[in-house]
Order: C-alpha cells, then sequence, then structure tokens
C-alpha cells in the first residue's frame, strides 16, 4: 500500500467526494488563493494546502475563496446542505468558528429538531486544531469538547493519514453536520492510504495497541504519545491498551467500557482543557458504568485549564507528552486500595 | 402601478393571505391570554403587506429564511395554517411536531426555511439556498426576512457582501417597524438602510410596507433581477407593528395616542380594501366573503389544535441525527 501524509490523504478524499458527487463543493478563505489576482491560481490550495488541485479540478464554481466572514459562509454553507448541495465548508483554525459559532450550534446542528425530523444538513466544517507550532492562544485551541455537547454535531478528529481518508469520506457522505479536526502538527506524518475510495464508520474506535494492564485513550495527536508510552512501559513490563475513539461524536462507548473492564486501569490522554474536556467525559462514562471493574482511580493526562501559551518551553509544558502519559500509567499500576 | 393589473384570482389571493395573517395574528394574542400557549410569539400584525407583496411572486421551489416574528411570511409561503397553530400549542399534528413551536416554525417542502430566533439569523441561510440555485443552475431565488433589529448583526452585513460580490439570487427584505424589542431604531440604526446597500453596489428599493402594491411592485423587480443573474437586492420596508415585542409586552415604551394612530392610518388592509374596489377590481361582497372564510379557518386550526395530542414523549429523542 502508498505511503501518503495525512495532508494527501484528505486532499484524496476531496477528490474522491467532488468527483463522486457534484454537489459535493468546497468553500472557504483561500482554498484555492489567488482569486482576482494578477498571479498564479490555486495559489495556495488552503492555508495548509489540502485543498491545493481542487481549483483546477472542479472549477470556481464549486471551488470558492470567500471574504474573510465565517459567518456568512459557515451560515450559507448550512442553508446550501439544507437546500441540496454537500457543502466541506474550511475554516483555517478551529478558534476561528469563535465568530460563527451561532451557524453552528443555533442553526446547523438545530435544523433537524427543530423543524420536527423535515431537514438534512449534510455539512462538513474541517478545521485545524491543536498546540505545537508556536501559533498562540488563538490559534492553537483543541475545542472539540465544545462541539460534542451540542446535540445535532458530530465530532470527528482522526489520528492517522488512513483514518483522516476514511474518515473525511464518511464526513461528507454523512447527512448530519460534522465538524472535521485536523491537528496541524500531524499534516506531515505518513502512514498507509490505500488509492482508492473507502470510508471509516463514526463511533467505532480504533484499537491502535493491545496489553492487559492498563488502557490509554487517546484523541487525534495524543494516540501517537500513547504508543510512545506504551512502548515505554512495555520495556517495563506494562502492557497497555491504546484506544483511539476518533469520534467523540457519537462516542464508542461499548469499546471503551469494554477495554476498561478488561484492564481494569485507565489513563485519559487529552489536548484539551480539563474542565468539561473529553477525559473528564469519558472519566464519568467509565466511573458510572464499570466502577466495578476498576482497579485503581482513573487518570486523566491534559492540557492546564489555561490559553495556550507562546514561549516555545511554556507550549511544551502545555501539551500533554509520552513522559506524563507514562508517569500517569505507572501511578494506575502502582495503586494499592488502602 | 403594476400591482393593479393582477388577476382577480391573485388579487384575492393576495387579499386572502393579508387577512390570514391579521386573523391568524389576533387569534394567537387571545389564546396566548388564555395561558394555553405554552411558549412565546412574536406577532407579525400590521406587517401583512411585506410578506404577501413579496411572496407571491415566490413558487414552491423559491425559498424563504424568516426571523423570531416569523407567522406572516409562513402563512405567505404557503404553510399549512392548521399545522402552524398546533405546533405554536405544541401539539404532535405541528408543522414541527411540536418540537420547535412559534420561532421554528419550518416547511422545506414550501421553500420555508424556517422563522428563527436569532436576530440576523435568516441572512446567512438564505445565501446558501441561493448557492444552491447558482450552483445547480436553477432559477430558484431565495429571501432573507430581516429587520430594523437584523440590519444591524454582523451576519446580515457578512451576507450582503458575500451575495454582491457572488452575485448571488437573493433578496435581504429588510422589514423595519420601528422597533428592535423596546428600542426605537433612530435610537440604534445609523445612517439610512438603503445606503448600506448603496455602498456595496447592491440595487435597493425603499418602499411603503403599507401599501400592499409598492410591495408587490419592487418586489417583483427584485425578484426579476435575480432571477436574471443580476444579484441581490435590499428593500427597505417601512411597516408598523400593532403588538408590542413579545405576547404580553406591555408595550408601555409607545404612547397611547401612537398606537392609535398607527392602527388608524397604518393598516394594508383597508387600503388594499378601498384600492380594489375604487378600481372595480374587486366587489366588497367578494372581500367580506373571504373575511368569513378567513374567520372560520382561524376557528377550525385552533379548534383542532386544541383538540390535538400532545407529541409522544419518546419523540423526545428522535430526529436529533439522520442517523447515529
Amino acid at each position: 500500500m502508498a505511503q501518503k501524509s495525512f495532508r494527501q490523504a484528505l486532499n484524496e478524499a476531496l477528490h474522491h467526494e467532488m468527483r463522486r458527487d457534484p454537489n459535493v463543493i468546497v468553500l472557504g478563505e483561500d482554498v484555492a488563493g489567488g482569486s482576482g489576482a494578477s498571479g498564479q491560481k490555486d495559489a495556495w490550495g488552503g492555508a495548509f494546502g489540502v485543498t491545493k488541485g481542487l481549483l483546477g479540478a472542479f472549477g470556481p464554481s464549486r471551488v470558492r475563496d470567500t471574504p474573510i466572514t465565517e459567518s456568512a459562509f459557515v451560515g450559507a454553507a448550512a442553508g446550501a446542505a439544507m437546500t441540496g448541495l454537500r457543502p466541506v465548508a474550511e475554516i483555517m483554525f478551529v478558534d476561528f468558528l469563535g465568530v460563527c459559532f451561532d451557524q453552528i450550534f443555533n442553526q446547523a446542528a438545530k435544523f433537524r429538531y427543530m423543524f420536527g425530523g423535515k431537514a438534512v444538513t449534510p455539512l462538513v466544517i474541517r478545521a485545524t486544531y491543536g498546540a505545537g507550532t508556536r501559533s498562540a492562544s488563538q490559534h492553537s485551541q483543541a475545542l472539540y469538547p465544545i462541539f460534542t455537547h451540542v446535540p445535532g454535531l458530530k465530532v470527528v478528529i482522526p489520528s492517522s493519514p488512513y483514518d483522516a481518508k476514511g474518515l473525511l469520506i464518511q464526513a461528507i457522505r454523512d447527512n448530519d453536520p460534522v465538524i472535521f479536526l485536523e491537528n496541524k502538527v500531524l499534516y506531515d506524518t505518513v502512514g498507509e492510504v490505500p488509492d482508492g475510495a473507502y470510508t471509516v464508520p463514526f463511533g467505532e474506535a480504533h484499537i491502535v495497541r493491545e496489553g492487559g494492564d492498563a488502557t490509554i485513550v487517546a484523541l487525534g495527536r495524543m494516540v501517537h504519545f500513547a504508543r510512545e508510552a506504551a512502548e515505554i512501559l512495555a520495556a517495563e513490563g506494562i502492557d497497555c491498551t491504546v484506544l483511539d475513539p476518533r469520534t467523540t461524536s457519537p462516542l464508542d462507548e461499548d469499546t471503551l467500557l469494554e477495554m476498561a473492564e478488561e484492564t481494569g486501569r485507565v489513563v485519559i490522554v487529552d489536548e484539551a482543557n480539563p474542565r468539561c474536556g473529553m477525559a473528564a467525559d469519558i472519566s464519568s462514562i467509565i466511573a458510572e458504568k464499570a466502577f466495578g471493574a476498576l482497579k485503581a482511580p482513573i487518570m486523566k493526562v491534559t492540557a492546564p485549564h489555561t490559553p495556550v501559551p507562546y514561549a516555545p518551553n511554556l507550549e511544551a509544558a502545555y501539551i500533554p507528552d509520552a513522559k506524563r502519559i507514562a508517569d500517569a500509567v505507572r501511578k494506575a499500576v502502582a495503586f494499592k486500595r488502602s | 402601478m403594476t400591482g393593479l393589473q393582477l388577476s382577480r384570482e391573485e388579487l384575492l389571493k393576495a387579499y386572502r393571505l393579508m387577512r390570514m395573517i391579521r386573523v391568524f395574528e389576533d387569534r394567537v394574542s387571545a389564546e396566548m391570554a388564555s395561558g394555553d400557549i405554552p411558549g412565546n410569539t412574536h406577532l407579525y400584525a400590521g406587517q401583512e403587506a411585506s410578506a404577501v407583496g413579496i411572496c407571491l411572486h415566490l413558487s414552491e421551489s423559491d425559498r424563504i429564511a424568516s426571523t423570531h416574528r416569523g407567522h406572516g411570511h409562513c402563512i405567505a409561503k404557503g404553510c399549512d395554517v392548521d399545522g402552524m397553530m398546533a405546533e405554536i400549542f405544541g401539539k404532535d399534528t405541528g408543522i414541527c411536531r411540536g418540537k420547535g413551536g412559534s420561532m421554528h416554525i419550518a416547511d422545506l417542502s414550501k421553500g420555508m426555511l424556517g422563522a428563527n430566533g436569532i436576530v440576523g439569523g435568516a441572512p446567512p441561510i438564505a445565501c446558501g439556498a441561493a448557492l444552491t440555485s447558482q450552483i445547480l443552475g436553477r432559477n430558484d431565488v431565495s429571501v432573507a426576512f430581516t429587520g430594523d433589529g437584523g440590519i444591524n448583526q454582523g451576519t446580515t452585513a457578512e451576507s450582503m457582501n458575500l451575495a454582491q460580490v457572488w452575485k448571488l439570487p437573493v433578496i435581504f427584505a429588510v422589514e423595519d417597524n420601528g422597533f428592535g424589542e423596546a428600542t426605537a431604531s433612530s435610537f440604534v440604526v445609523a445612517g439610512e438602510i438603503t445606503k448600506r446597500a448603496e455602498a456595496l453596489g447592491m440595487a435597493f428599493a425603499k418602499v411603503d410596507g403599507v401599501d400592499f402594491f409598492a410591495v408587490h411592485e419592487a418586489a417583483g423587480e427584485a425578484v426579476e433581477r435575480a432571477r436574471r443573474g443580476e444579484g441581490p437586492t435590499l428593500l427597505h420596508i417601512e411597516t408598523p407593528r400593532y403588538y408590542g415585542h413579545f405576547s404580553g409586552d406591555p408595550d408601555n415604551y409607545r404612547t397611547a395616542e401612537e398606537k392609535a394612530a398607527m392602527r388608524r392610518d397604518r393598516d394594508c388592509l383597508p387600503r388594499f380594501r378601498r384600492r380594489v374596489t375604487e378600481a372595480k377590481l374587486l366587489g366588497l361582497d367578494e372581500l367580506d366573503k373571504v373575511d368569513a372564510e378567513v374567520q372560520a379557518a382561524i376557528d377550525q386550526a385552533v379548534a383542532s389544535a386544541r383538540s390535538a395530542p400532545q407529541p409522544a414523549l419518546s419523540s423526545l429523542t428522535t430526529d436529533v441525527y439522520v442517523r447515529y
């Protein structure tokens, strides 16, 4: 199987779906770049190059550079979704969804319910998330818990190029609004990706690695750190399962509970802030439904309850890493009931 | 005046719709006072000529997006009145199965993309519907209803810009009833509303919203402009708002004299009756017959809404997703 980058995997997914379905459109700030200018067309192909080549393949009617007005184009994408198109709107940074949140949580997420089940809203909003690029407080957040909180939205956080492609195709074919979050540090990571179109279903966790001593639950970029921690721990004789939920809404509770029960020790890694985050949410589910199987308290490894800092040393301290994850697992394994 | 060239059937339809909105709203106001309507309502009475003057140009495949004061737009766009009344009563037979209520009445099959609880909610949605029409090569237009409150929202400003640069087939119908909630628009709206369109190079018109024929004529030009692919239009429609912001609003920020004068001098219905009878297009007996039929229809809508069952509790958790 061919090795491809996370970015290329996403790009292929968009090409596949735009070829397959003429109702799929892509819109956002500089998704092509160069519109109306004298120089190169498709100059950027998105701020991170994910949509490169779509303009040439599908033309300016279906690949639209928008004004920098997120409320207008995300709201229009919701309206277009309700009336027959399948828009994929790109927001450069998930942080910017703050300026158009009304379009997402009051409009798109609720059309179906408010209208008594008569509306479908096949909308995908792609955005980058995550710290690690010295981009500071307004360009680095991991806001997926906020979207996960909203009924009507689905929330996808791929961790590998394979999942990125399959989950994005699934997102575009899905008839509900999907928030699709791409960790910008992962764009250049490489993995096996089939050439053809395929889907990865929502709500099915991926068991990345199996081990009997503890379960590490991780999302997005944190899956890579969880694997790293598991390898360190394996050398010490501690065998870990690494579980990647892949989607936080729907959330694969069954597999989470099954792994929690099998290992009896759970460490949840979340790049988001700790209060009302995914670590807190998953922890509560396991505490409520698998309490009897637990051999140790559930451990959470998260960012602190602070904005994302700029200085490299501070940012490094902000982001959970393999060492902190391994420490948490060791603590769980060492736990003795008094 | 082009409106007077409408056929008898169209004139009767326009009058029936305007009367239907008025009687519907007056009745909702009365039913609210009975305490049997669970939520709140924002009544459209006084503004009928705006919704009807515009929507008479639209077919079912054209779309509108509306406001919190949306009952009139819904009726003008062809939503079922029984289903609307049942929705407001929160019943299972409601147009949204009782899940939406007054502020979320929608019927996509009629091109009605929803009343909206957010001021400035409609413009992005209507632009999206217009984008669908443009990309799929259809001739449909869409209308964003908003008001003197909504014109100040960023969504409206952003959507007007987007519509103009993309030449979207959309009409921004700004119904200026003089008040955003309890604050006079003169206190919070800077400059002339039409100048905001002019600044973008967008076509615009200012219309007397009490005059059905004036609205109808201006809307006709806007709709034709959009269908020709020549882009959006802003219509600044000055209308009265007969009730307060919401049902139960004491409306004490307007004097009794001002309110009495508004109802006396700015009522689209007697004005329409006078125009069509003076021009001998319709007879008073025909108009009175419509009034009686509308009254009976609303009586029936209230009776059936009152006797309809509540939604099944099992519906609480359905229709959140298509598939989850």
